[in-house]
């Protein structure tokens, strides 16, 4: 799959093959760093991202674990406390709710409980969102509690760059760091850098510039936001796109300069509207850049319903294209 | 115990800045005397008591500014007992707004109308201009009035500069001036009647009053035309008053607002209290009072907001036909041109007499063409008999 451009110094590769390298690269940099979670090993990943990890690096390195997320999280929290760099992989963020004690109450707090004797420098990796037909148990988009818990921090790679570069960034925090992979990614073919490596997990990123409304989305979004800006644009309408990257912390510098130029805003969060990641940056915007503003603040977020099976039904319950233009335009005023 | 409150004036008026008191507690004062100085957006306004007392108490503290009708201070009138125990001073501005406004979370309070749907990027913008948004039409969604909108106003007035406090700020009346037209422009059908008068009688006339009268006491032929249409308004009401909450209500009295440039570009029109009531030669002298009293920016508040009817005149400037528009909420501006001598028929013969246009702009709500053409007429026919004026 992998295809090399001499020329450009960039190969082309999958968000999956990039994530798959960030592991295989962190392992080998650091024999402190291992894998392990459900059918990681033997079966490849249940999304292939680990497929022939284990045969490169060993049993030792690529664990595979019982069904039971409380037990290997704990496990991993452990580690971590105890001198190794883990990643834990849940296999989605749906079944992340079994670990939810062990991160929330445990991996979160240690440090605090601790009087700081403990860290947690554990990594969590899970896959997250709708778009697979995988009915309403199992497509959650649930990042945005995460990004409610101190403690931890919270990663959304969209890109393949930071497919590849955010994991040992992460390994080298040291507290827990949670890592949201969005299912619709993994089979995203892009560039990358021959040599591309770590990258920084602090900021976020302006993946377009734009001048009359600013886009504030991360993960699966942000490919429908940016086809959303193109449409726009072809109406003489430049939407600046920020990619959050890191839900926790936020960058509000990055959001607030943008809102400051642009003076609207739209969020755009596979979450349910309520009690989003949406609505916490919308609130931000309000405290940090209300005098800024030009139009009431938008939100395309998922409906708030059990997310449908049938595709169609999928598909318009989560945030699409045609939705972020609708909301744009409401905030210009344009018909 | 009355209150002296801040007053509005003008229809625009939100808020005041208290400059200056020309009074202190314990001090007597009389109906009509000038007891503080208040800047607004027209300049700097002497206000006036509406009671004869001694003033008890001082409300608010100098440089606050203050909502129209926030009282002021407390005036004990004679023979009511002196109050025991003082009111404390009221917190200091209750509108507070900064002098630098930073751009990012500095809690601004704007005095924007109710009702008005302005973005919050609007209305930094607008308080930072100094621009009334009552003025703008909104763009934005629903109408409301966007930055863009308030900035292409502020794009033709200069930007950022500090707001002086000079008994004359030119960019703030300039504001107010805008404000005030853009809202008659808006709100105000008008309507425009020219008439040309014979004013050769007046001339003469003129000349030969003047003949006999020191330099310093000489009439201006602008006090023939102010005392014409004062006349006239009276008899006329439906051109002298005001237009308030969609009904028209005609004033008892003729104040004539006096349109008067100001050197570097500002203009005001104050009025002239009771001119109908005035001889020539006492209207003159007022006038000259109230023309040098405003290019000093010291403008009394009942005249900056008592006026019921504008005359403006710019013959001197050569022009011929004066096209106003009404300062709300009057129903009624006359306009005089410059007087022209032209080849005229009189009573069959072909001379040149004294010609000036009149022309009358107004308010098709209160008024028509019908009226305001009988209204012209009367003018005319009073400036033909300047003795009687």
């Amino acid at each position: 799959m992998q295809q090399q451009n001499v020329q450009s110094g960039t190969i082309e590769l999958t968000y999956r093959e990039a994530v798959r390298e960030a592991i295989r690269d962190a392992l080998k940099r650091d024999e402190r760093v291992f894998l392990m979670g459900e059918d990681v090993g033997r079966y490849g990943g249940c999304y292939a991202v680990t497929k022939g990890l284990l045969a490169e690096l060993g049993p030792e390195r690529i664990r595979d674990t019982p069904l039971s997320e409380s037990g290997f999280t704990g496990a991993g929290i452990g580690a971590a406390m105890a001198g190794m760099r883990p990643i834990v992989e849940l296999m989605t963020v749906n079944f992340s709710l079994l670990a939810l004690d062990q991160i929330l109450n445990t991996a979160a707090t240690v440090r605090h409980m601790s009087g700081n004797q403990f860290g947690v420098p554990l990594v969590i990796r899970m896959a997250t969102g709708a778009g697979r037909q995988l009915a309403a148990q199992h497509s959650h988009s649930l990042e945005g509690w995460y990004a409610h818990i101190p403690g931890i921090k919270v990663l959304a790679p969209a890109t393949i760059e930071d497919a590849r570069g955010m994991l040992w960034t992460a390994l080298l925090d040291p507290d827990p760091v949670l890592i949201f992979e969005n299912i619709m990614l993994y089979n995203m073919i892009g560039a990358l850098a021959v040599d591309a490596g770590p990258v920084d997990i602090d900021k976020a990123a302006i993946r377009r510039p734009g001048r009359d409304i600013s886009f504030i989305t991360y993960g699966g979004s942000l490919w429908k936001t940016l086809d959303a800006a193109a449409t726009l644009a072809a109406e003489g309408i430049e939407a600046e796109v920020i990619d959050l990257r890191s839900l926790r912390p936020l960058d509000d510098a990055t959001i607030m300069a943008s809102v400051a130029k642009t003076r609207r805003a739209v969020i755009i969060d596979e979450g349910w509207r309520s009690g989003s990641l949406a609505a916490e940056v919308a609130t931000r915007i309000i405290e940090q850049a209300f005098w800024s503003l030009d139009a009431p603040i938008g939100r395309v977020c998922s409906e708030e319903v059990p997310t449908p099976y049938a595709r169609h039904l999928e598909n318009a319950a989560i945030p699409q294209t045609a939705k972020i233009v609708a909301a744009t335009k409401a905030a210009l005023g344009r018909p | 115990m009355a209150e002296f409150r801040m007053p509005s004036l003008g229809a625009d008026m939100e808020a005041g800045t208290l400059v200056e008191w020309l009074v202190k507690p314990g001090d007597w004062v009389k109906r009509g005397d000038i007891v503080a100085v208040v800047e607004t957006q027209k300049g700097a306004i002497e206000i006036e008591s509406f009671q004869t007392g001694q003033v008890e108490q001082v409300l608010v503290n100098l440089h606050s500014k203050v909502p129209v009708g926030t009282p002021l201070a407390l005036i004990r009138t004679e023979g009511e007992p002196s109050r025991l125990t003082p009111l404390p001073i009221a917190p200091a501005a209750p509108i507070s707004i900064p002098r630098a406004v930073t751009p990012r979370s500095a809690p601004v309070a704007l005095g924007t109308p109710p009702g008005v749907r302005a973005s919050p990027a609007a209305r930094r913008l607008a308080l930072e201009n100094s621009i009334d948004l009552t003025t703008i039409v909104g763009t934005g969604p629903a109408g409301a009035i966007t930055y863009a909108d308030v900035e292409r106003l502020a794009s033709a007035a200069p930007v950022g500069k500090k707001k002086p406090s000079a008994w004359l700020n030119l960019d703030a009346m300039r504001t107010a001036i805008g404000a005030a037209m853009a809202r008659s422009k808006r709100e105000i059908p008008h309507y425009y009647l020219e008439h040309q008068v014979d004013v050769s009688l007046c001339e003469q006339w003129l000349v030969e009053k003047n003949a006999k009268l020191p330099p310093d006491s000489r009439l201006l032929i602008a006090a023939v035309w102010i005392k014409s249409v004062a006349l006239a308004a009276r008899r006329f009401p439906a051109f002298n008053g005001f237009y308030h909450d969609n009904k028209f209500e005609p004033a008892p009295a003729v104040h004539v607002g006096v349109a008067i440039a100001i050197r570097g570009g500002g203009l005001a029109a104050p009025a002239l209290h009771d001119a109908d009531q005035l001889s020539l030669s006492d209207l003159m002298s007022r006038m000259r009072d109230l023309v040098q009293r405003t290019r000093a920016g010291r403008i009394r508040s009942s005249e900056i907001s008592d006026a019921t009817i504008t005359v403006s005149g710019l013959g001197e400037r050569g022009v011929e036909t004066l096209y106003g528009v009404i300062y709300p909420p009057q129903v009624a501006i006359v306009g005089f041109g410059k007087t022209a001598e032209r080849p005229w028929v009189v009573d069959g013969a072909i001379g040149p007499r004294s010609v000036v246009n009149v022309t009358l702009c107004g308010d098709h709500r209160v008024s028509d063409g019908h009226a305001g053409a009988l209204f012209l007429a009367e003018i005319g026919k009073l400036l033909q008999d300047p003795d009687k004026l």
